[in-house]
């Protein structure tokens, strides 16, 4: 059996296995409104953790989503409090400015050879100060478009609200999918993550490779600040504080390595729900403080550092056992 | 003709790297390039492949001038390229590996079952039957070498150059490599083929070509070609006899014993083994990859720490538990991956001289800079380490002068018993006889040296004694005139307990 997919087994058989113990204690746990709200209360954060998987498994880190999100939401909020533009040109503006961002960043990765983590840092500060220059106050979002959005739904068997946001969030988990996994680019990207130089001996562009894996993070963490916006109604610059680290979390948890190179989009949205399951579970109990969800997710992620590392020490030795 | 260059100059500032030099690639053969490390022998592939650019020449292929810009470029033009480390990613499947970048496609997206369909056909042509769809490196070095042999002809197909492909191989992996080879001749490819085995050479080549400084010296066919003469072209000068009859010295069992280790050994690595070692001496450690050589090595070191026996020196019971306290014993050891344990790249060669004198005093001492200088300059000049200065960082070295350093390193602590992992491993001939006539030289000051070696007649020319290593055991001891190519390859090869001599 290929050792790569155990990753993603174990995580699938955790989110398993916690939602059955969540069930024998709660049987409500398992009903349509429970599984609706956990995709609506998790699709922002679920889109950007796909722009995100790109961006781990090309070996990279982007900083910036988080701050980004924040962006999008205040600015679309404060384009159309002031104008009179329909919200769908906003969103699409939003798009190609958050696109851009990502590329720019991406363009200046390769160019200077400076490390991902250092240029999404200052992507960061930057996206966050945009976000205090449109407004510093939370502003609410009335336009009666938003309103229409909102409460559009699908309701499933068992009353359950498939809501506009979660099945965006599902979609873009899809598109993820195939981007990744049955795309050249995706090839390219897995290629990257898995040895710049060699990479490119196999004839991978490394430039545009980059440039668009964060374009495609920046066009994410966008569509997840339009997300947000509907989410919450409002835009505020001080929301979504340490998404992106929450963000890698999640991926890290759904499986991918994360030095690059290895790892399923499947698996993010797994470990998006995962966090959301425990938060569930927190409120489900009542008494429980939601601190627990930091200590679980801790405690996780640990478990997933080590489940990685010790699969690599086992294909190292029974390679060598082999030879 | 298949391939044909005429003139090429390259030139680098300061160096003239090629001169007017000329080669010529016939289909179905397969061609040896041979020289010395900085002889041109990668410039000029490096050149063929779009790496470098060339200054001056021509190329030909199939009879049209080729100027390759890049590696893609020429393996589109039709010359594709192996490597020594295995150029794929291991993260990725046999079959991604092998139909990276032209990949089929169903409707603009990836149809993965054709991808390994097509790998599968591929494979098979080349008598390979695997799971394609498991990571690559998940595979051993040999096959991901035969599946990257498979990727740049399928994607060049007329030339294929070969840098060393065997180097990280043991025998019968470098047989099955062969085998793909002689069959991709037989199919009519130019190959080219580079190594610093002569055995190899000999056994694989058509044609030979020896660069020397930048210069073709020869072109000739290999079946006309002896060993000896083939070294005299490659190091422009008559070997000297300097690889004979040091062994014949049978006096060194009345010299005093040093060091003895008794029982020494660890569970799943080596069996307990018994090892007298006497000053002076030059023990030599052969087997094959594997077999525990390293191993033994790692233990005494303390590298890992023995679990049963002891050692012992005059005074008594020595303390073996890590490299730290093999150091403070007065051991030393070089070992076998140079590039990843041996050497800091980044650092010049005085600072890696230093380090381990600098270590064992303590961060709170420092060597004084001109002290530091005076020691690098002196190993410089006494190991003829060939650089522009001190101060030059490691990593730019040629592998025998990296090698010199990390020698002068263990001297500069003066240690009384030195262990050499493959201390010739990728150096080129001429580095290769120094190397081991100082070696000679430092047991005549009084060291005691063990050396470890694949290389069987390295070590009949330098050791006085020689322990075969096999299967994780010690099995035979040689020494005097049993010291022979002929007797250690029975040993390494025998399977029985019968040859077992001690």
């Amino acid at each position: 059996m290929n050792t790569r997919a155990l990753p993603l087994y174990a995580t699938i058989a955790i989110f398993l296995i916690a939602y059955l113990l969540c069930w024998l204690q709660f049987p409500n746990i398992l009903s349509t409104r429970v599984i609706g709200n956990l995709l609506t209360d998790n699709a922002y954060l679920g889109i950007v953790a796909v722009g995100m998987t790109l961006v781990i498994l090309s070996g990279g880190i982007d900083l910036s989503v988080g701050s980004v999100i924040a962006f999008s939401g205040v600015f679309i909020a404060v384009v159309l409090r002031d104008t009179s533009l329909h919200p769908l040109l906003v969103f699409a503006m939003l798009l190609a400015i958050t696109t851009a961002f990502g590329a720019a960043m991406g363009v200046l990765i390769d160019r200077l050879a400076m490390p991902a983590f250092i240029v999404t840092l200052a992507g960061m500060f930057l996206a966050r100060g945009a976000a205090y220059m449109l407004s510093i106050d939370s502003v609410p979002i009335q336009h009666p478009f938003y309103k229409a959005l909102q409460s559009t739904y699908y309701l499933m068997p068992g009353k359950g609200r498939l809501t506009l946001i979660g099945m965006v969030m599902v979609l873009t988990v899809i598109v993820g999918m195939i981007v990744a996994h049955k795309t050249r680019f995706g090839a390219s990207v897995y290629a990257l993550g898995g040895g710049e130089q060699t990479a490119r001996l196999m004839g991978v562009r490394q430039g545009r490779t980059t440039m668009l894996v964060y374009a495609f993070s920046g066009l994410m963490a966008g569509l997840s600040g339009i997300v947000f916006s509907i989410y919450t109604g409002s835009g505020y610059s001080l929301a979504t504080v340490g998404t992106e680290l929450t963000a890698i979390a999640a991926v890290v948890i759904g499986g991918t390595l994360l030095t690059g190179g290895a790892g399923y989009m499947f698996g993010t949205l797994v470990g998006v729900l995962t966090m959301g399951l425990i938060q569930t579970y927190i409120v489900f109990d009542g008494s429980l403080s939601s601190w627990w969800t930091k200590i679980v997710i801790g405690i996780l992620l640990l478990v997933f550092i080590l489940l990685q590392k010790g699969l690599l020490k086992l294909s190292q030795s029974r390679l060598s056992g082999a030879s | 003709m298949l391939l044909s260059v005429q003139a090429m100059t390259k030139t680098f500032p300061g160096t003239r790297a090629l001169d007017a030099v000329d080669f010529d690639l016939r289909a179905g053969e397969v061609h040896a390039l041979l020289g010395e490390n900085g002889a041109g022998k990668s410039t000029l592939i490096k050149c063929l492949t779009g790496a470098y650019h060339r200054d001056g020449g021509t190329v030909t292929l199939d009879g049209a001038q080729i100027t390759p810009r890049s590696t893609v470029e020429a393996q589109e033009l039709g010359i594709g390229t192996v490597y020594q480390e295995v150029n794929l990613l291991p993260n990725l499947t046999v079959a991604q590996n092998l139909m990276f970048g032209r990949e089929p496609r169903r409707w603009g997206l990836i149809d993965g079952r054709a991808v390994r369909a097509r790998a599968r056909e591929v494979l098979t042509s080349y008598g390979l039957e695997i799971d394609v769809d498991r990571d690559l490196g998940s595979y051993s070095v040999a096959i991901q070498q035969i599946i990257a042999i498979a990727r740049a002809v399928s994607l060049s197909g007329k030339v294929l150059i070969l840098d060393e492909p065997t180097a990280s191989l043991d025998a019968a992996e470098v047989r099955m490599v062969f085998d793909v080879v002689r069959s991709l001749r037989e199919r009519g490819l130019g190959i080219v083929f580079v190594s610093h085995f002569l055995d190899q050479v000999f056994e694989l080549t058509d044609r030979v070509t020896v660069l020397r400084n930048g210069q073709k010296i020869t072109t000739e066919s290999t079946a006309d070609l002896d060993r000896v003469r083939l070294i005299e072209h490659m190091l422009g000068r008559a070997l000297e006899v300097e690889v004979s009859d040091q062994s014949a010295d049978e006096t060194y069992h009345r010299r005093p014993e040093m060091l003895s280790f008794r029982n020494f050994g660890r569970r799943t690595v080596v069996e307990p083994f018994d090892l007298d070692v006497t000053k002076g001496e030059v023990v030599g450690l052969a087997g094959l990859l594997g077999s525990g050589r390293t191993e033994s090595a790692e233990l005494m070191f303390g590298v890992r720490s023995a679990q049963t026996g002891e050692a012992r020196d005059q005074t008594g019971k020595l303390d073996l538990s890590g490299p730290r306290a093999a150091i403070a014993a007065g051991f030393g050891f070089a070992p076998e991956d140079r590039k990843t344990d041996g050497i800091v790249a980044d650092l010049s060669i005085r600072k890696n001289i230093v380090l381990g004198l600098q270590a064992r005093r303590g961060w709170a001492r420092p060597i004084a800079r001109a002290e530091q200088n005076r020691l690098a300059d002196d190993y410089i000049a006494r190991l003829d380490i060939r650089t522009s200065g001190r101060e030059k960082a490691i990593g730019d070295l040629s592998g025998g002068n990296q090698q010199k350093v990390v020698l002068a390193r263990w001297l500069a602590m003066n240690p009384r018993f030195l262990i050499l992992d493959e201390p010739t491993r990728g150096i080129d001939v001429g580095a290769h006889a120094e190397i081991l006539r100082l070696i000679r030289e430092l047991t005549q000051a009084g060291m005691s040296v063990l050396v470890i070696s694949s290389e069987i007649d390295e070590l009949v020319a330098v050791a006085d004694r020689v322990i075969v290593v096999r299967d994780r055991r010690h099995v035979a001891e040689l020494s005097g005139r049993r010291v022979t190519g002929d007797e250690i390859m029975r040993a390494i090869a025998s399977d029985d307990e019968e040859g077992d001599a001690a």
